[in-house]
């Protein structure tokens, strides 16, 4: 892609867009991914920089805030002088006057789009203008799954094919000059040949259709994802990015003709200068020096709490006992919160984290639906299916989305009669919230009463899927995730496996509220299966075979935790045996406790909230956000991450982390090589990498590289949003999701030895590049000395925190109640009596 | 209880004034203010609609006062108060409340906030002067209002370029309407010989008896009408804006784009349907174009694959069928459908986010691949032909440039020896050769005269057709526009005996609305070195409170009812004559022109994505 090179590869061209055009899914799909995965080969700084030289996007937060940070000291200004020193030794006077003085020019002229800027300055035409509302139109209807009620009338044969068939057959046309059409009929519409006719000059052919397509990131990515994944898509469409770009040409052929007449020169043979081509070489400039040291700054003063934090933090409980029950929630940085309140109501269960597919990999099937859903993280293939059998519920209808509303005649009716009924629901949205038909509810995904094909039996297949496990991959699935957390004996009377999932409604980013690590749906079927595992007989054998003894009195539940409502649901409470269903029904209360707890927790981030109501109260308003149609943020889901730990719960336990971290079981001394570590880092590095960086870049660009405000948002299609009607696709997150989000990257924390975690790292490529390359920060404390070292330009160096006390509470509501901003880690003290509320 | 009307006008206008003084940050009261003042409206009109149905239901009608006296001219303030008042004020206070307190939670911590309410409290405004008019002055001040807060609501999102595009593009459109008013006034000057108000058009041997000698220009005003309704209700051939207008925060493209703004219409063709009940040419051309709106519009809707494009198309669809409605004289029918029309598309647009969530599941429980349309019984050539053109919405939006917008811009693109520094010279020679005439007219032969004021007239329209297509410099625009209002002075001077006091009346708003959008536009180019009309140059980010005062002074020279400009206008017409019918055609597109002129002015130097990218700035496609 560097070398000069003046002949023109189709192939590698377009290979080369797909790759730096958002790969962001349709809506139903939307899972979280680093933004600007295409530059992951160079390491994070270098690759901000080129980023923001090459595309325009803003990669850092702007000065002003870097210095407003810095007032309110959420930049130490000490740490800020000894990272300049380690990056600028000698200059560390002229670079930090540059930083906190100096005024600092931090306009952006991008490489993107000069080239085809010509057409406006040189042949004065605005070519976007007279393009893209009718090439989005096209292409919004072309791939349109259900909004318009007269669909494309041909998509069998791919997308120039069809159109070409429509034109062939219609007195009028979308063009409006002869050549264009006549070069689409005659099917002469090579890229090359296309190119030549615009272009003119073969080496400049990659920066026009660079330029071209990153005038509308969000269609062509949208293509470009659809095309490389059939399953993208409900109603499957036939398109290729070729396609798409051949069809703009041809447009753009169509629009230079009606304005030009036949009489207009190729754009390249017009040029005066040769533009900067956009992959030359980039040097790193000064301003981006300037925010690196800014960001690295800041990231570290808050990574020093936190490690500072663990260091000092007691592990007086580390021998505890789980005599109560025992729950394995999701890494989610939400159910951080989650877990602390339960073991502070009852201190005598125990948490675990893990991801929430709970280790077992399927496809779902609900009943009355021909399609199944992948539940488990996005690039897992997996090779099993599981269906839903006896659900009783069906969908509500609502007449405000079908099509009799939009028809002439039926509209006529349905306006002077429902129409009236309209107006009472508006009334009712407003005062008395309800659920409807509309609305996003997590434990809708599966029905409690249904039957799940489970078990395989007889290698019983459909297509290519095996329906359920066999006992032996049960065992083996089990048995993996058991020992990658650490629980392989002291098995309490109940063990829960809790999924988690989100309400909402009015929100077409839905799917990206629910679980990362089950392709954005609710964990709740996995946790049921893995409940299921767990109670075979079957199983239980095969797994004392190998070493776990689960005692014969153990049950598993499994349990759905709805993060935005704070509510949870509990499955196949049938088979509990009298004596743990007993127990059960007391952990009920437990756990609603400790949700409303969390609710009231999480209130402090909701100014519509008072989090010094009473407990009930600001509960039944948290619900109350989730079905409310005027409430952009039901909750602010991964907002403030910026932390993953992995190690035992003891590890971190009396930390209070404000919910910004993804929290993994592990337990260091069953796995002294590493290998379940590895598994785990395999899991965290892409998913928490992913969640946070898409949380980073949309916060500091949510104009190029977010979605912007979701108010004016637009469905179009049902695949994706933009704002109005003739608007490029939105990618990224909406405003209203990482408004509060402090855009720090991720830090894994490992308790482990380094040795250990060095050479587990360097086994998979994959994960290493993450973090060889900066994209996340690895620290690892080591469980003997309580050393902390830091993970930097491929080894591990000692790291010795700041000297400043840790923050201490004894009154954790108090504090809680007392910001609506990030609260600085804390170590909880327990009162006397053990109560820290 | 008549003076009671005055409430409903009173109560949006203190509560706009209010909600202009509280500071930006106080989201809580700015919301409160606003739904308070909406609420405490909705629960008036409650009563007053009760005691008034309980006194009888009698037409009100209330003269206010005169703003302006002359022979044979009033301009007068005259409030009315009927059933169709009465649905409108009901839906209007209904949903403006809902959609007041659904934006105070909805709007939360959006950049805007202040703007936001204190728009949707100016609209409110427009729309109650608009719904409680006795006469057309006083309907046309409500018009313009709603108007001016429509393209500030479009434009919303002002730091993007398509909201902003499109907020000029339906500027422009209701520009159309504004001016179909203005003629549809001036000619009913001539056919009443006084400003007619509404309440005598119920007077149906009046109306029929004054019809009778004039049927021709009787047809020319209920056209004037038409125009208007049928630019503000989207209905063929300006159907296109209403999707475009959808760029603003989903609640308030639900309130004025799925209900109030675009039954507007609706609303002045069933005002002044006794005018016109007896003309049956024009009740059959109505339903013509309402049918024929209906079926273009059902079938756009049809091929739609936004969900809020495809509302739009469908809520225009069905005041197509209230247009044929109104024109069969089913008034009630009429008013029942707007009222369910305006809820279910509020509603619909209001919940348009959750249609993902709600066709997705359908479809994965539901799939029926390739669900058979009635179109496709028709002849494959029929039926993709059908297909092509509902995509394309049928042109629409191509054919107002083609032609409108494109040859305006060819004809001020002749101009273009006019510079900054030239113009002054060019438009001063002109002018005192016209003054001159103008005062001594006895240097003048009588058929001269009748040529003069057309030839002037002429001139101030070229004036701002350049001041329009200007691409440069702001200045030279800027004084266009200020020229072209005294070319249409000198235009009318010679038509009557010189009256000053009209023409001070006509001059005054423009001329310190020139002075200060002057003085902004020096102001911008010190700040900013440069600023041009080539593109959009997003200054509002820096400088919000140079383009609130340039805003206004934009309003003023476009003789928005805040200076006397205004009332200047209208004078003005009342002296073009008759039969004058191009010179009231060249001084009627001046002003659609002259205000677009302005708008875009505004629009380029203020709005759009900031040329200063040191900040996130959108993409221009976004």
């Amino acid at each position: 892609m560097n070398q000069k090179n003046d002949s023109f590869h189709e192939e590698h061209v377009l290979h080369e867009l797909k790759h730096y055009l958002p790969a962001q899914a349709p809506l139903k799909d939307f899972i979280h991914h680093n933004t600007l995965h295409a530059f992951q080969e160079d390491s994070f700084h270098d690759a901000l920089n080129k980023a923001s030289q090459l595309f325009g996007y803003k990669t850092y937060l702007s000065i002003a805030e870097y210095r407003s940070l810095l007032a309110k000291n959420e930049i130490n200004e000490e740490t800020l002088k000894s990272i300049i020193l380690k990056f600028k030794p000698g200059q560390e006077q002229i670079w930090f006057d540059k930083l906190v003085k100096q005024d600092i020019d931090e306009e952006l002229e991008p490489r993107i789009g000069q080239f085809r800027s010509f057409w406006k300055t040189h042949y004065k035409i605005d070519l976007d203008a007279l393009v893209h509302p009718i090439l989005f139109r096209i292409i919004g209807s072309y791939l349109d799954q259900g909004i318009a009620i007269w669909n494309f009338p041909i998509s069998e044969k791919g997308f120039i094919a069809s159109i070409q068939e429509l034109e062939k057959n219609s007195f009028v046309s979308f063009f409006k000059t002869k050549r264009a059409k006549e070069l689409l009929l005659s099917g002469n519409t090579s890229l090359q040949s296309l190119l030549h006719i615009v272009v003119g000059d073969e080496s400049l052919y990659e920066q026009y259709l660079f330029d071209q397509q990153f005038a509308h990131p969000g269609w062509s990515g949208m293509v470009a994802v659809i095309c490389g994944n059939k399953s993208s898509l409900i109603d499957e469409k036939k398109i290729s990015l070729s396609e798409l770009i051949r069809f703009e040409l041809l447009l753009e052929i169509d629009a230079l003709d009606d304005h030009f007449g036949d009489i207009w020169s190729p754009l390249a043979l017009k040029l005066e200068k040769r533009p900067t081509g956009i992959f030359d070489f980039v040097e790193m400039s000064e301003l981006n020096e300037i925010y690196r040291l800014f960001q690295e700054a800041y990231e570290w003063t808050y990574y020093d709490q936190v490690l500072h934090g663990l260091q000092v933090q007691s592990n007086s409980n580390s021998s505890k006992h789980a005599t109560s029950f025992q729950a394995m929630f999701c890494i989610d940085d939400r159910e951080c919160s989650i877990r602390r309140h339960i073991e502070h109501v009852d201190s005598d269960c125990k948490t675990y984290g893990t991801a929430g597919f709970f280790g077992v990999e399927f496809y779902f099937q609900p009943e009355h639906s021909n399609f199944h859903t992948k539940v488990c993280p996005a690039p897992v293939s997996p090779k099993y299916l599981i269906k839903e059998l006896k659900n009783t519920n069906r969908q509500k209808n609502d007449f405000h989305f079908g099509k009799h509303s939009h028809g002439l005649l039926s509209g006529w009716v349905l306006t002077n009669t429902l129409g009236f009924w309209s107006a009472l629901r508006l009334f009712l949205t407003v005062f008395r919230p309800s659920t409807n038909a509309a609305a996003v509810t997590s434990f809708r995904h599966m029905d409690k009463h249904s039957l799940l094909t489970i078990e395989n039996k007889n290698g019983e297949k459909e297509g290519d899927l095996q329906i359920g496990y066999t006992i032996t991959e049960m065992t083996d699935r089990i048995e993996s995730l058991l020992r990658s957390i650490g629980l392989i004996d002291d098995f309490s009377p109940l063990v829960y496996v809790v999924g988690h999932g989100s309400s909402s409604v009015n929100n077409t980013h839905y799917a990206g509220y629910d679980c990362g690590a089950c392709s954005g749906r609710p964990g709740s079927v996995n946790a049921r299966v893995l409940a299921f595992i767990g109670n075979h007989p079957e199983v239980r054998k095969q797994l004392s075979e190998r070493g776990i003894n689960i005692p014969k009195d153990c049950q598993f539940v499994g349990a759905l935790h709805d993060t935005s409502k704070d509510e949870m649901m509990y499955y196949d409470l049938k088979i509990l045996s009298d004596e743990n269903y007993k127990a059960h029904t007391a952990n009920v209360e437990k756990f609603n406790t400790a949700l409303a707890l969390n609710a009231k927790e999480r209130s402090r981030r909701f100014m519509s909230i008072n989090t010094k109501d009473k407990i009930g109260k600001i509960h039944d308003e948290v619900k109350l956000r989730t079905i409310s149609l005027f409430e952009p943020r039901p909750e602010l889901n991964h907002a403030t991450n910026s932390l993953a730990i992995v190690g035992r719960r003891q590890f971190s336990e009396h930390l209070f982390l404000d919910r910004r971290s993804f929290l993994n079981s592990y337990d260091y001394t069953t796995d002294a090589d590493g290998t379940y570590l590895l598994t785990i880092l395999n899991a965290v590095a892409p998913v928490c990498g992913g969640i946070n960086l898409e949380y980073y870049f949309s916060r500091v660009d949510n104009q190029k590289l977010g979605a912007g405000t979701k108010l004016p948002h637009n469905v179009m299609g049902l695949i994706g949003v933009a704002n109005g009607i003739d608007g490029d696709l939105r990618t990224g997150l909406p405003s209203q999701m990482i408004e509060v989000h402090d855009p720090l990257r991720l830090m894994v924390v490992v308790e482990h030895y380094p040795s250990v975690v060095l050479e587990t790292i360097k086994r998979n490529p994959a994960t290493y590049n993450w973090f060889e390359k900066d994209w996340l920060k690895l620290a690892v404390v080591n469980p003997d000395t309580k050393e902390v070292s830091v993970f930097s330009e491929g080894e591990f160096k000692a790291y010795s925190p700041s000297d400043k006390a840790v923050l201490t509470t004894d009154n954790l509501m108090k504090l809680i109640e007392s910001t609506h901003e990030n609260i600085p880690v804390h170590l909880i003290k327990e009162k006397t009596d053990g109560a820290v509320y | 209880m008549e003076q009671f009307i005055n409430l409903f006008i009173i109560l949006p206008f203190v509560g706009f004034l209010v909600s202009l003084i509280i500071p930006r940050k106080n989201e809580n009261l700015l919301s409160i203010v606003s739904f308070s003042t909406v609420g405490i409206q909705l629960f008036a009109a409650f009563i007053f609609v009760f005691v008034w149905i309980y006194k009888g239901a009698h037409v009100i009608n209330l003269k206010e006062f005169s703003i302006f006296k002359a022979k044979d001219y009033d301009f007068y303030i005259d409030f009315y108060f009927d059933r169709i008042t009465l649905t409108y004020l009901l839906i209007g206070a209904l949903l403006t409340f809902i959609v007041t307190i659904y934006s105070r939670y909805y709007l939360h911590r959006e950049e805007g906030y202040k703007r936001f309410f204190n728009v949707i409290l100016f609209f409110y405004l427009g729309y109650n002067i608009a719904i409680f008019s006795g006469n057309l002055e006083t309907l046309f001040i409500g018009w313009e209002i709603l108007g001016i807060s429509s393209f500030l609501l479009i434009a919303f999102y002002r730091d993007r370029y398509l909201p902003v595009k499109n907020a000029v593009k339906v500027f422009s459109i209701y520009r159309i309407g504004d001016v179909g008013i203005i003629l549809a006034m001036w000619l009913s000057h001539h056919l009443w010989h006084e400003n007619i108000s509404f309440f005598k058009l119920n007077n149906y041997e009046l109306v029929h008896e004054q019809l009778a000698g004039h049927s021709l220009l009787g047809f020319a005003i209920s056209m004037m009408i038409f125009i208007s309704a049928a630019a503000k209700s989207a209905q063929l051939p300006f159907s296109s804006w209403l999707p475009r207008a959808m760029e603003g925060p989903t609640p308030s493209s639900a309130i004025f784009y799925g209900s109030l703004s675009v039954h507007i219409g609706a609303f002045i063709l069933m005002r002044t349907y006794p005018f016109w009940e007896a003309q049956t040419s024009f009740r059959v051309f109505v339903i013509v174009v309402g049918l024929l709106t209906a079926i273009v519009a059902t079938f756009t809707a049809r091929v739609q694959s936004s969900i809020k494009s495809q509302v739009a198309y469908s809520s225009i669809a069905q005041i197509g069928l209230i247009f044929i409605e109104i024109a069969l004289g089913l008034e009630t029918i009429a008013l029942v459908h707007v009222a369910g029309n305006a809820f279910l598309r509020t509603y619909q647009l209001l919940v348009s986010p959750s249609v993902v969530a709600y066709k997705i599941r359908e479809q994965f429980y539901n799939y029926v691949p390739r669900i058979k349309n009635i179109e496709d019984t028709l002849p494959k050539r029929f039926e993709y032909s059908l297909y092509i053109l509902s995509l394309k919405e049928w042109n629409l939006d191509s054919l107002m440039y083609k032609y409108m917008w494109n040859p305006l811009k060819r004809l001020g693109g002749r101009w273009s020896f006019l510079t900054f520094k030239n113009v002054y010279i060019f438009f001063a020679l002109t002018f005192l050769t016209g003054l001159f005439f103008a005062i001594n007219p006895s240097f003048v032969s009588a058929k001269w005269k009748h040529y003069f004021p057309l030839i002037f007239g002429f001139i101030g329209l070229l004036m701002v057709i350049k001041a329009f297509t200007e691409r440069a410099s702001v200045r030279l625009s800027w004084s266009l526009i200020l020229t072209n209002h005294l070319g249409i002075a000198l235009a009318i001077s010679f038509n009557e005996h010189f009256d000053v006091s009209h023409h001070v009346w006509y001059l005054s708003g423009v001329l310190i609305s020139g002075i200060v959008g002057y003085i902004c536009i020096q102001r911008m180019r010190k700040l900013e070195n440069w600023v041009s009309l080539d593109k959009f140059y997003g200054h509002s980010y820096e400088h919000p409170r140079i383009a609130l005062i340039f805003l206004i002074a934009c309003l003023g020279v476009a003789g928005f009812p805040i200076t006397p400009t205004f009332i200047g206008e209208d004078l003005i017409f009342s002296h073009i004559h008759q039969d004058q019918i191009l010179l009231a055609f060249f001084v009627s597109l001046s002003l659609i022109i002259n205000g677009l002129a302005a708008i875009r002015i505004y629009a380029r130097i203020f709005l759009g994505p900031h040329v200063k990218t040191y900040h996130g700035v959108a993409k221009r496609s976004s």
